[in-house]
């Protein structure tokens, strides 16, 4: 065991364990799995031996928590685990024909690594960008939109050794690495965490109202905290300063939501 | 495409999600320059009391899917009980359809940290967690940056701003696991256990993470607090309903011409969101619709008009959830989509409570069989007594919401059933495909 996880390793389970209450430290369990995936690749048996044995519990305590999530992989992982949304709306959406494509290129199914270990295989539940559906993601970053023609192409990308680049979220990086950053290690590439723009259907309602001049109205950041113009409701003890009127001078609940002027 | 109606537009309410429009807004110096912090500071000038029956008095309800008062939950706090508190935020957004609280933490992380130390400072709890789905990577990198940021200005550690208050904020990734949204398995998990839902009571208000009173709110709840400390609750209460006050973020997805998030006062119906999302594609007509996600029972084009709502989803039989809205046309089946849910139920049950465990297990072989052509008309009694086992017998909430998609696909769509079952319909597929069936 001593040979797989170094002694860099070990410091990095006890910062782990540090970030959490004294003696609450098997707080630190899941993302000390996230760290020995992040050196092998997966969950081993000498994984799990080595997270009891930092906090102090039994195999059997971290293999029943081990087993239990979905992230956790019990046998080696490609540099590039590919996850195809198939929940309903990415699924009826062509998320069900897209892993059906990848399955049949790759000659792989669910949770199964290619001959050459580089790239697994697996379908998703709802990954929770069902307005980009359907969507996939290669080591946890996402493909939006993607049809069966573009899983393809990024999974052919990944054969010839290319890097595509994700929709949202920067250049892919190792399943290694993204699991040393679930762990709770910053991305230390730099420009990283900037990259990733929000894409149109994040913004689609901000964009409605930029084009309409829709605005929320009466906010007053100054609004005084005890103060909200509303009167006391039941049970509501009134706080030494006197409440003042609401910002525009008018009694407070019955103005309109929105002011909205056409451009 | 024509434009939206001026009755649709005044519902856009864009409040939390106004800063996403800057794409620097991640960044502490941007943000600090967008009011970021202003309201930490006005905050800390009142007394942790107050701020508490601030958020009673803005009628805030958890945006987690439940809609409880935020401010009474934090009022069950108890005080000086000598024990350590603690605020945790639940980020494991994965309730089917919902994607709200994702781009949420990916545009503007800071507010949900400001957020955090406000709530913290108000429940007088000196450590925080953030409990994020392990595959929101891309979201976490940003919240993880926000965090150390907040550290170097300042806002978090020890003495914030000279007041004396102490903050830890740790961002903490899951590891896939449905289950881990009830807050209950999400304390487990974050305690270092398998994510599996507590009894109740004891309530986490008084034994929550490590035994100790706890508050566990949604991203979007948290995300809230800032804008009502600086606006007060009267402002808060002129958008939305008067049960329900506040803007809401609706993700609206499936056969519509733009799918994405729309901020919209409470209460919007989904003849007005579909106008704001540019109304149905192409050659599709609407036939069915989750209001917030696949727990929550189905609705039709009868419920065009109905305001989205706690109360008034409520009166139509279903809830309001997470407004995770999907959108479903003619050309979608409901058997094969409540198929594909109930996949899901079964894949993400805990296996704690045999109700979830053993009837999400049968209900999804039932509609197989029926889906692949083999079904019977029993097998419509069996899938509706499966839902009586379930709802009100499972452990926890996330086990009653496996029966929503079953009961109301039959009640709304049984004529779809019987044409698989009596050879109308040629079979969705035979046993040799079924794709997401693990």
């Amino acid at each position: 065991m001593s040979d797989i996880f170094t002694e860099e390793t070990r410091d990095r389970a006890r910062a782990i364990m540090a970030r959490y209450p004294a003696g609450r430290e098997r707080s630190a369990l899941l993302p000390m799995l996230h760290l020995v995936q992040s050196v092998q690749g997966y969950v081993s048996p000498e994984g799990m031996a080595f997270c009891a044995e930092m906090l102090g519990i039994t195999k059997a305590q971290v293999a029943a928590v081990a087993t239990f999530y979905t992230m956790y992989k019990r046998r080696p992982t490609g540099d590039w685990l590919v996850s195809v949304c198939t929940n309903t709306m990415c699924g009826v959406l062509g998320g069900d024909k897209a892993y059906k494509a990848l399955s049949e290129h790759l000659g792989v199914g669910h949770d199964e690594t290619t001959e050459d270990g580089t790239i697994t295989l697996e379908h998703a539940e709802c990954l929770a960008a069902c307005d980009y559906a359907p969507v996939m993601t290669v080591n946890y970053e996402f493909f939006d939109r993607i049809d069966a023609d573009r899983a393809l192409d990024v999974v052919k990308q990944l054969e010839n050794g290319e890097r595509p680049q994700p929709s949202r979220g920067p250049r892919l990086c190792t399943f290694k690495e993204a699991s040393l950053q679930l762990a709770g290690w910053a991305d230390d590439r730099d420009g990283a965490v900037g990259e990733g723009p929000a894409g149109e259907p994040t913004l689609a309602g901000n964009r409605l109202a930029e084009r309409f001049g829709v605005t929320v109205a009466g906010f007053d950041p100054n609004t005084p905290i005890g103060g909200n113009g509303n009167g006391s409701g039941p049970g509501h003890s009134v706080p030494p300063t006197a409440p003042k009127p609401a910002s525009d001078g008018k009694p407070a609940g019955d103005t309109p939501a929105v002011g909205k002027e056409s451009k | 495409m024509s434009n939206p109606s001026q009755g649709a537009l005044a519902k856009l309410t864009p409040v939390l999600t106004k800063r996403w429009l800057s794409p620097d807004a991640w960044k502490i110096g941007v943000y600090e320059r967008l009011d970021g912090y202003a309201a930490l500071r006005k905050a800390f000038k009142a007394q942790p009391d107050e701020l508490i029956a601030l958020m009673k008095d803005s009628g805030l309800r958890g945006r987690g899917g439940a809609g409880f008062p935020t401010g009474m939950k934090w009022g069950f706090i108890p005080q000086n009980d000598g024990k350590p508190h603690y605020l945790v935020v639940n980020a494991d957004e994965g309730e089917p359809g919902t994607c709200k609280d994702l781009p949420l933490m990916m545009a503007d992380p800071h507010s949900l940290v400001e957020g955090i130390i406000i709530a913290a400072y108000a429940i007088r709890a000196n450590f925080a967690a953030i409990y994020i789905r392990g595959e929101a990577m891309h979201a976490a990198r940003r919240l993880r940056n926000a965090v150390n940021e907040a550290y170097q200005r300042g806002y978090l550690g020890r003495n914030i701003l000279g007041t004396g208050f102490d903050l830890d904020l740790v961002v903490h990734s899951g590891a896939g696991a449905y289950i881990c949204g009830e807050e209950t398995a999400l304390l487990d998990s974050l305690e270092g256990y398998r994510g599996q839902p507590r009894l109740k009571p004891p309530f986490p208000a008084t034994h929550g993470l490590y035994s100790a009173p706890t508050v566990v709110n949604n991203v979007e709840t948290i995300c809230s607090v800032p804008y009502i400390v600086l606006g007060g609750g009267a402002w808060w209460k002129t958008m939305g309903t008067e049960k329900s006050p506040g803007p809401k973020i609706y993700s609206i997805s499936g056969r519509v011409q733009n799918p994405g998030q729309y901020e919209c006062s409470l209460g919007i119906t989904l003849r007005e969101l579909l106008e704001l999302a540019g109304g149905m594609q192409d050659g599709h007509q609407l036939r069915f619709w989750t209001p917030g996600g696949s727990s929550t029972p189905l609705l039709t084009a009868e419920h065009l008009d109905t305001p989205m709502d706690f109360e008034s989803m409520a009166a139509a039989g279903t809830m309001l959830g997470t407004t995770a809205v999907q959108i479903f046309s003619d050309q979608d089946c409901p058997v094969y989509a409540t198929y594909r849910w109930i996949e899901f139920y079964h894949h993400e049950s805990c296996g704690k409570c045999t109700p979830c465990r053993e009837g999400n297990y049968w209900m999804a072989h039932v509609l197989r069989r029926i889906l692949s052509g083999a079904g019977t008309h029993e097998d419509l009694d069996t899938l509706l007594d499966a839902c009586d086992n379930l709802l009100g017998r499972s452990f926890c909430a996330l086990g009653d919401g496996a029966t929503s998609p079953v009961t109301s696909s039959i009640k709304y769509f049984k004529q779809d059933y019987l044409d698989y079952i009596e050879g109308r319909k040629a079979p969705m597929f035979g046993a040799g495909e079924l794709v997401g069936a693990h």
